[in-house]
C-alpha cells in the first residue's frame, strides 16, 4: 500500500517555498491512521495469544495460541459461530440485493416519469431519512410476531429492503445517467416500459446500483438493533447479535476472553476484505453522490 | 424540470409508474407507515386491570390519554438519560466532525505524503460493526489487559468519554470521506487566484475550502445528531463489562428495557415517540438555524 507513495513523494521533493507545510498534514494523517489502525492491530495480535499470555506478555508481543483460540471458537456450542457468519451473509447480501432492486426501480421512476402524486410519493418515501429507527424497530417486532414471522429470518430481512437514502441516490444517479432522449427513442421504437428498464436504464445504472449495495451491504451487516430485537434463537444470529451474546455470558469469565477476541477478529475479516477489494467503488461513487446532494 | 417530452409520457405510462414504485410503497406502508402509526395508538393506550388481575378479561387495554406520555416527560430516569447523551453527544459531535474535517482537508493539502494510506485506513473502522469496534475498545479499557495502565477507563469517571471514543473511532473516516470526496469535487482554480494573491494553504482551507464545505458539514452533522440520539449498540455492548452503565444509560435502552424486559409496551411506545419528535426537532431546528446564518453570513 505504501508503495504506490513513493513516487508522489519524490516528484513534491524538490524545492518549493511551501514545502515545510507538507510535514503538518502528513503527520496529522498518520496519527489519525495510528488510532484507527490502533485496536484492530491489538485484536489481530491478541487472537494470536493463549489464555495465559493474553495476560501476561507485553500487549504488542504475538502469541502462541492462535490454533488453540480457533479451535476453541469452532467448538463453541457446536460450530454456532459458523452459523452466525453464514446468517450474516445472507441477511446482508439478501438484503442489499432487494434494497438494491427496490431502490434503482423506485430512483428511475421518481427521475424519469411525470404523474401525478410523484412529489408526493417522493417526499413520503425520502421523509423515512429521518425517522429514528427507534420508533419503527419496537412495532415492526410486535406486526411481525403478530405475523408469526418474528424470530424467524424474514423478520431481519424484510424491514431492511426500503431504504430511503438509497432511494434518493437511485433517484440522483438514473438523473445523470440516463438521457431521456435515449427513453423516447425506444418509447419510438415500441419498447415496452418494462423493457426499457432492463435493457435501456438498467445498464446505465450499474454503477450507482454497486454503490447502494456496498452501502446497504455494510449497514445491514453491521446493524445490531434490528436483529437484537427481532430474534430469540442464536441460530438465527448474526455476527453482531452472536458476540454480544459471547460477551455476555463470558464477561465475567476472563478465560473466555480469548474466545470472544478470537470472534471479534474473524469477525472483521469479510467485511475489511470486501472493503478493501471495493477501494475503487467506495470512491468514485461516493463523489458522485455527494456532489448532488 | 425537463419538460418538453412531459405531455408525451404521461400520456403513454398511464399505470406504469404506479407499478414500479408498487414495491417501494407497500414496504413503505408495512414497515414504515403501520409502525409509526401503530406506535402512535399504543402510546395512548394503557393496560386496565380489574379486581386483581386474575381470569378472562380482568386485563384490558383502554384508553389512555396523553398520562403515558405525562410519564414519561415527568420520568426522572429518562431526563437523566438525555443529560448523560447530551454529555456523550457533544463529545462525539464536535470531535468527530472536527477530526474528520481536519483529515479531509490534510488530504486536501498539496505536499502531503501517505496520501493514499492514511485515508484507507482512517475510513477502516467504516467496515467495522459497532458491536465490534466496543468489544475491541471495551478489553483495552479493562486494567488487565489494557496497555494505558491501570485507568479506570470504564468507571464513573471515565465512562461516557470511553463510550464517546468508541463512536468518535467509528464515524470519522466516513465523515472524513464524505467531506474530503466534496472537496475533490471543487474546481483547482478556485484556488489559484488565492495562491497568486501569496495566500497560505492554511488561508486557503480557512477561507476557501471551509465556507464551500458549508453544506456537507450541515449535512453530516444532521445525519449524526439523528444516529447520536439514538446510541444504543455502544452502551448495550460495554454493559457486561462494567457495572457503571445502567440498563437506562441512554434513552433508546430505557426503550428497549420497558417493551422486553418489564413489558411496558405502552409506556415504550410513548418514550420512543418522545425520541423522534426530539430528533426531529433538533435536526429541522438545526437546519433552519444553520441556514438563517449562511445566509447571513453570505450577504
Amino acid at each position: 500500500m505504501t508503495a504506490t507513495t513513493l513516487p508522489g513523494s519524490r516528484r513534491h521533493a524538490r524545492p518549493s517555498p511551501r514545502r515545510p507545510l507538507g510535514i503538518v498534514p502528513t503527520v496529522v494523517l498518520v496519527l489519525g491512521a495510528i488510532y484507527t489502525l490502533f485496536p484492530v492491530s491489538w485484536v489481530v495480535i491478541a487472537a494470536t495469544k493463549s489464555k495465559a499470555e493474553l495476560f501476561s506478555t507485553a500487549t504488542f508481543a504475538p502469541g502462541t495460541g492462535l490454533l488453540s483460540n480457533l479451535a476453541d471458537l469452532f467448538a463453541y456450542r457446536d460450530g454456532v459461530f459458523w452459523l452466525w457468519l453464514l446468517n450474516t451473509i445472507l441477511y446482508a447480501g439478501g438484503g442489499a440485493v432487494l434494497s438494491t432492486a427496490v431502490s434503482t426501480l423506485s430512483g428511475y421512476t421518481l427521475a424519469t416519469y411525470r404523474f401525478p402524486g410523484r412529489n408526493l410519493i417522493f417526499n413520503l418515501l425520502i421523509g423515512g431519512i429521518l425517522v429514528p429507527s427507534v420508533v419503527l424497530a419496537i412495532p415492526q417486532y410486535l406486526l411481525l410476531s403478530a405475523a408469526g414471522l418474528a424470530g424467524t429470518y424474514w423478520s431481519v430481512l424484510l424491514p431492511q429492503i426500503l431504504h430511503p437514502y438509497s432511494i434518493y441516490l437511485a433517484r440522483v444517479y438514473a438523473r445523470a445517467a440516463i438521457p431521456g432522449s435515449v427513453l423516447e427513442a425506444g418509447r419510438l421504437d415500441g419498447a415496452s416500459e418494462w423493457r426499457l428498464f432492463r435493457q435501456v436504464a438498467l445498464p446505465m445504472m450499474t454503477p450507482g446500483m454497486v454503490t447502494i449495495f456496498l452501502f446497504q451491504f455494510v449497514a445491514i451487516w453491521n446493524n445490531f438493533l434490528l436483529p437484537f430485537i427481532m430474534l430469540g434463537d442464536d441460530h438465527t444470529f448474526p455476527l453482531t447479535v452472536g458476540l454480544y451474546t459471547l460477551l455476555a455470558a463470558g464477561a465475567n469469565q476472563p478465560s473466555l476472553y480469548n474466545l470472544i477476541i478470537t470472534g471479534t477478529m474473524l469477525s472483521l475479516i469479510p467485511l475489511i476484505a470486501l472493503f478493501l477489494t471495493m477501494q475503487r467503488h467506495w470512491r468514485t461513487d461516493l463523489s458522485g453522490g455527494a456532489v448532488k446532494s | 424540470m425537463r419538460s418538453p417530452t412531459k405531455g408525451a409520457r404521461a400520456g403513454r405510462a398511464g399505470a406504469v409508474p404506479y407499478l414500479f414504485l408498487a414495491p417501494a410503497m407497500a414496504l413503505f406502508a408495512l414497515f414504515m407507515a403501520l409502525p409509526i402509526g401503530y406506535t402512535c395508538y399504543l402510546s395512548l393506550r394503557r393496560i386496565k386491570v380489574s379486581g386483581l388481575g386474575l381470569g378472562k378479561g380482568a386485563r384490558k387495554e383502554v384508553f389512555a390519554g396523553l398520562a403515558n406520555y405525562a410519564a414519561a416527560i415527568g420520568d426522572g430516569e429518562l431526563w437523566a438519560g438525555w443529560l448523560r447523551v447530551l454529555g456523550y453527544g457533544a463529545l462525539v459531535l464536535t470531535l468527530m466532525l472536527g477530526l474528520a474535517l481536519v483529515f479531509a482537508l490534510m488530504l486536501d493539502a498539496t505536499h502531503v505524503r501517505l496520501a493514499r494510506f492514511t485515508r484507507i485506513s482512517i475510513f477502516l473502522p467504516y467496515a467495522v460493526p459497532g458491536v465490534a469496534a466496543t468489544l475491541m475498545w471495551g478489553f483495552l479499557y479493562l486494567p488487565s489487559l489494557s496497555p494505558f495502565g491501570d485507568h479506570r477507563f470504564l468507571g464513573a469517571d471515565l465512562v461516557t468519554f470511553s463510550m464517546a471514543n468508541v463512536a468518535i473511532w467509528g464515524g470519522t473516516g466516513f465523515n472524513m470521506l464524505v467531506l474530503y470526496t466534496n472537496l475533490r469535487a471543487v474546481p483547482r482554480e478556485y484556488y489559484e487566484a488565492a495562491k497568486i494573491d501569496g495566500a497560505s494553504e492554511l488561508a486557503i482551507a480557512l477561507r476557501i475550502k471551509i465556507p464551500l464545505l458549508v453544506p456537507s458539514i450541515i449535512l453530516t452533522t444532521v445525519f449524526s445528531v439523528i444516529a447520536t440520539i439514538q446510541v444504543f449498540t455502544e452502551p448495550t455492548t460495554l454493559r457486561p463489562l462494567t457495572n457503571t452503565i445502567s440498563s437506562t444509560w441512554s434513552p433508546l435502552m430505557k426503550v428497549y428495557r420497558d417493551a422486553f424486559v418489564t413489558g411496558d409496551l405502552y409506556s415504550a411506545a410513548a418514550t420512543s415517540m418522545v425520541i423522534a419528535a426530539i430528533s426531529l426537532v433538533l435536526s429541522f431546528g438545526f437546519l433552519r438555524i444553520v441556514k438563517n446564518h449562511a445566509f447571513g453570513e453570505g450577504r
